[in-house]
């Protein structure tokens, strides 16, 4: 049951052989054991998952399901859902129970998907090691010495760990597809505006998208079915006709040119993850498909013009957190200056601030040029030279993350050796392309690698249906961690 | 030295439009505190802005109304700072490439005709409101305003007086209403002025250190605290000192101005586009459509009753003050032509006085243009006289909806012209009063208007008094 | 540019985060470090490059003006810090 991918949990439903209350009450079990180990939850709600379960089995009793009718999902605690605390990782936000549901929260609520909990997560998704979290760090499943990676590390780890059959990540800079890579698990962030970003706490708004997270390819396309679509409360959700992401996954993928950027398979790759990539080329090759070599030469700017405009960005969307409305208020204060510095100086982590402190300096009087508008410019040479690139193959593939996980602790004095996590991520977030991680392999002290996948805008059915035929030839992606399966 | 004063103005306009600018909550006035401050104005995490069409319309309405530019894209941008009553943090306004560019207006003081060019006008949110009483030392905080719809009104300083600044606020107030875009409530804080004020020597080119006036929330308080604020900075100059640009606050009560944050404790707003919100794109045909949809405006309608109605520049400008009085004077003069002045002298004369005295706007009038009209027919017809009009205009405003002619038929006012009956009133007045003959035939040329008056009175003001004049020369004359 | 101590002072205080001497000098070390890595933008002539705001070249879509909010200040308020008769409270303001 814990390694049944989605679409077997969903006939195991449909068939009756187990309800959605039995599924919901296994996972929550299993959390419940492994959990305080792993710290992959925030919040638990067991009766307000059962309740969930129950109202999916009425609709399956009611022939009215959805294939994801039953089906347990675990959400990032940046997803505001309504009657849950949630936190986004940061004590400014300990006391906040949503009162309304994020549009991802509420698709997957009408799909009849059963909420088993909110993930950890970095705090406000600044992270790349889920150490930021003011709920304490999440263990990798693979090697409880490792960081999960992060962002979304919860959700990587409740999935690898199968505590959760699925899960919604969020990636500005990678914190889908490096947590996914570094757990062992497969995961998409879809072509910005996809996703509705209506209830998904703000992060930087230009690169803010939200995906899933699950075990395989086939998997994704079933969730990102009914996660994907317009959105009227987000004006930057796009409107497209709906596309099934499952319709395709199996066609043959012979004669797929497959882009790689010279700059990714350059120096700072470590060799464990050079050699998993390169075996899971020759698969590709042997699969029918072709290579070129391209260039990116901008994407060595990726990270310096990430860590611009991302903080940027940050620095006002977290201008809300002032203890007034709602959140952490400081204890002791004199006046109202006094309440907005203790209280923001307290309900925010070192990381948080860090990026708030960056973020308001490239916007303030006499800096913006040299920063913030030349990392603009910056972010758009980074977009077309993947336009160009795009010209010359279908889809870009390279490493999702330069090493393995790395131990916990080991580079939390070190931003930049941090913030360098994202260096083969970043790119496609600024240009918003699509990308996504899967797993290829192990590296170093036998943890994970991922295959980092980078489409043209909107070829998610395209990047899954290459995704799948690997996953068809390969087993990577059903391995569970020791402990963790069967 | 000789001073000369320069103002410019920024005037708030608070959009009349249903709901708010970026959310759906109602913008209604008077609700009770937080009812109407949504998920999205309150700023829950999470939470994004969706741009309100008629918001965009009613900028542009007004941008084709001054005849300036309309940018298109047009963007939104975050002016950052911490303050209660802005729940996010940041205020969504316009820097770069603001929705109207340009433009002018004309004023008028006098008999002086300016024209006072815009800079810019651009669509930002109102904030929030604070309550510094009641809550025992603290200030408490009402979002129910928080995201409304404002349009930023930025002039030249092209002003040079206090009365120039009131003349234009005025004539804005009027346009705005106009093209209906805002209600013009200055009570209700739905149009708010603040003025960048200076002075410099008489005839210097270079602008003097300004200082910018907060809160001027009627055309009075602006009119004084520009007044007060230039003669405190004259007072400052002549004695040697100079200028400190910062913001100051208008206190009506002590009729005075006074610091509120020098330039040194200025914002430093990190204003950046905002990413949440995409380029606003207006197609032509949209301007099209909307300029098709606009009212004549007052400017053109005023040039025209001065022309075709030979009206005098203060008439018009009187009687386009308001697009109600507008129309109201243009359906009683489509049913009376060529009585322009008539209509015009009734219509700010009688049907004025009486809408002051009972606190009626033109629209609540008892009168219809209809009605006004068939009374004014029967002054130019001799029907009835101009006094007598007085009565049946009050006869008309009592009744509900009474013609005039049913009135003057009621109450047996109609004019009398026939010379026979005439001369039975004249007669009956000669044979009661021999003495004032007697003094008018001495030569008492008092004693004849005296007379006439009581033939007036005998026949109740319904005697046509050209012709009383000319029975009663015959009379005396025999 | 390198950023100083008084920068971080500066901006610590326009984003209304209390900051201690410690807290300033350790994060001028830090900040320095990224913006080491931040000043290699510098390297590339952008001369005549439109800024990139957005991923997409998309336009702004305008919502009709119609309410369809409904008052939920009491739910909204229920997990405010401080909150009398319907308004938010917040230590006295000052003008």
């Amino acid at each position: 049951m814990l390694n049944a991918s989605l679409r077997q949990l969903s006939r195991l439903l449909s068939d009756k052989k187990i309800s959605s209350t039995e599924l919901t009450a296994g996972f929550l079990s299993r959390i419940k054991s492994l959990n305080p180990d792993l710290n992959a939850f925030i919040t638990l709600d067991e009766e307000k998952s059962l309740n969930q379960a129950k109202s999916a089995d009425a609709m399956i009793a009611a022939g009215r399901s959805t294939p994801l009718t039953g089906i347990p999902i675990a959400q990032k605690d940046i997803f505001c859902a309504k009657g849950w605390l949630t936190t986004c990782g940061s004590r400014m936000l300990s006391n906040f129970i949503s009162p309304y549901d994020a549009t991802v929260v509420e698709r997957f609520d009408q799909a009849g998907m059963v909420n088993l909990g909110k993930t950890n997560m970095d705090e406000f998704a600044m992270g790349s090691s889920n150490e930021t979290s003011y709920y304490g760090p999440v263990k990798n499943p693979w090697d409880r010495l490792a960081v999960p990676g992060g962002s979304s590390g919860g959700s990587a780890c409740a999935v690898a760990a199968r505590l959760a059959p699925a899960a919604t990540g969020s990636d500005t800079g990678g914190s889908i597809r490096q947590p996914a890579a570094l757990c062992g698990i497969s995961g998409i962030k879809p072509t910005y505006g996809l996703v509705s970003r209506y209830g998904m706490i703000a992060f930087a708004s230009s690169l803010d998208q939200g995906g899933p997270m699950a075990k395989s390819a086939e998997d994704l396309a079933l969730l990102l079915n009914a996660m994907v679509g317009f959105d009227e409360h987000d004006s930057t959700s796009l409107q497209r006709e709906k596309e099934d992401y499952t319709k395709n996954l199996t066609q043959p993928v012979e004669g797929l040119r497959i882009g790689l950027p010279k700059e990714f398979f350059a120096e700072g790759m470590s060799s464990d993850v050079s050699r998993a990539v390169e075996a899971a080329l020759a698969e590709y090759r042997k699969l029918g498909a072709t290579f070129v070599e391209i260039s990116l030469p901008n994407s060595k700017l990726a990270v310096p013009v990430y860590y611009v405009l991302a903080p940027a960005e940050a620095s006002s969307n977290l201008s809300r957190f002032d203890g007034v409305r709602y959140g952490y208020r400081a204890a002791q204060y004199s006046n109202l200056e006094d309440l907005y510095a203790r209280t923001r100086a307290e309900g925010f982590g070192e990381e948080v601030k860090r990026r708030i402190l960056i973020g308001t300096y490239v916007l303030s009087h006499g800096y913006y040029d040299a920063y913030y508008l030349q990392a603009q410019k910056l972010r758009r040479l980074i977009a077309e030279d993947f336009a160009k690139a795009f010209e010359q193959c279908d889809l870009i593939m390279g490493p999702t993350t330069p090493t393995v996980a790395f131990n916990i602790g080991e580079k939390c004095g070190d931003p930049i050796q941090m913030y360098l996590s994202d260096i083969y991520t970043s790119a496609a977030s600024l240009a918003g392309l699509p990308g996504m991680s899967i797993p290829v392999g192990f590296g170093d002290k036998n943890r994970p690698t991922g295959l980092h996948i980078i489409g043209n805008y909107f070829r998610e059915a395209q990047m899954l249906n290459v995704a799948h035929r690997y996953q068809l030839a390969t087993n990577w992606h059903e391995l569970a961690p020791p402990d963790s399966g069967n | 030295m000789q001073w000369e004063t320069v103002i410019g103005l920024e005037i708030h306009v608070q959009l009349s439009t249903r709901s708010k600018i970026f959310s759906g909550a109602s913008v209604a006035y008077g609700a009770a505190p937080n009812s109407q401050a949504c998920a999205v104005d309150i700023a829950l995490p999470g939470v994004l802005p969706v741009l309100n069409r008629e918001a965009v319309e009613y900028a542009i309405r007004f941008g084709l109304a001054i005849d300036a530019t309309i940018n298109s894209p047009s963007i939104f941008a975050r002016k950052n700072y911490f303050y209660p009553d802005l729940p996010k943090g940041y205020q969504i306004s316009q820097l770069e490439h603001p929705i109207v560019e340009g433009g002018c207006v004309t004023i008028r003081t006098g008999d002086q005709e300016k024209v006072i060019r815009l800079t810019r006008a651009h669509l930002e949110e109102d904030a929030g409101k604070s309550t510094h009483e009641e809550f025992h030392g603290m200030t408490g905080i009402d979002l129910n305003r928080a995201g409304t719809g404002l349009l930023e009104i930025v002039s030249e300083p092209e002003m040079r007086s206090s009365t120039e600044a009131v003349a234009y606020a005025r004539v804005l107030h009027s346009l705005v209403r106009w093209i209906g875009i805002c209600d013009g409530n200055m009570q209700e804080g739905s149009f708010r002025c603040d003025a960048n004020v200076s002075v410099r020597p008489a005839g210097s080119e270079t602008l003097g250190t300004r200082c910018e006036i907060k809160n001027l929330n009627s055309f009075r308080f602006l009119e004084r605290a520009i007044d007060y604020e230039v003669a405190r900075q004259i007072d400052i100059l002549e004695g040697g000192g100079s200028i400190t640009q910062e913001t100051r606050l208008y206190d009506a009560d002590r009729n005075e101005t006074r610091t509120m944050r020098s330039k040194e404790d200025a914002h430093d707003y990190r204003y950046f586009p905002d990413p949440d919100l995409l380029p606003v794109i207006i197609p032509h045909e949209w301007i099209e459509q909307i300029r098709e949809k606009l009212p004549e405006l007052p400017g053109h309608k005023n040039h025209r009753y001065i022309q075709d109605f030979s009206l005098s520049a203060y008439d018009a400008g009187i009687l386009t003050a308001t697009r109600e009085v507008a129309d109201y004077f243009e359906k009683t003069i489509g049913l009376l032509p060529g009585q322009g002045k008539l209509c015009a002298n009734w219509i700010m004369g009688e049907v004025s006085a009486r809408l002051n005295k009972e606190g009626l706007e033109i629209t609540q009038c008892p009168v219809t243009p209809e009605q006004l009209a068939g009374l004014l027919l029967r002054i130019t017809d001799g029907t009835i006289s101009g006094k007598i009009a007085k009565d049946v205009f009050d006869g008309m405003w009592q009744s509900n909806g009474e013609n005039a002619d049913a009135i003057i038929d009621a109450k047996n006012l109609r004019q009398v012209s026939d010379d026979s009956e005439i001369e039975k009133w004249v007669d009956e007045v000669l044979a009661a009063n021999p003495q004032q003959v007697a003094d008018y035939r001495a030569g008492k040329e008092k004693a004849f208007n005296s007379l006439v008056g009581q033939i007036m009175k005998t026949s109740r003001g319904k005697a046509n008094p050209a012709q009383v004049n000319s029975v009663l020369k015959k009379r005396l004359a025999e | 540019m390198t950023i100083s101590l008084s920068d971080i002072k500066r901006v610590a205080k326009l984003a209304r985060i209390e900051i201690s001497e410690t807290d300033a000098q350790q994060n001028l070390s830090r900040l320095s470090g990224i913006f080491g890595l931040i000043e290699q933008m510098q390297a590339v002539n952008t001369h005549g490059i439109k800024p990139m705001s957005h991923s997409q070249d998309m336009v702004q879509r305008l919502r009709e003006d119609v309410v369809t909010e409904t008052d939920q200040h009491a739910l909204f308020q229920s997990i405010a810090p401080q909150v009398e008769d319907g308004y938010y409270l917040v230590p006295k303001v000052i003008e």
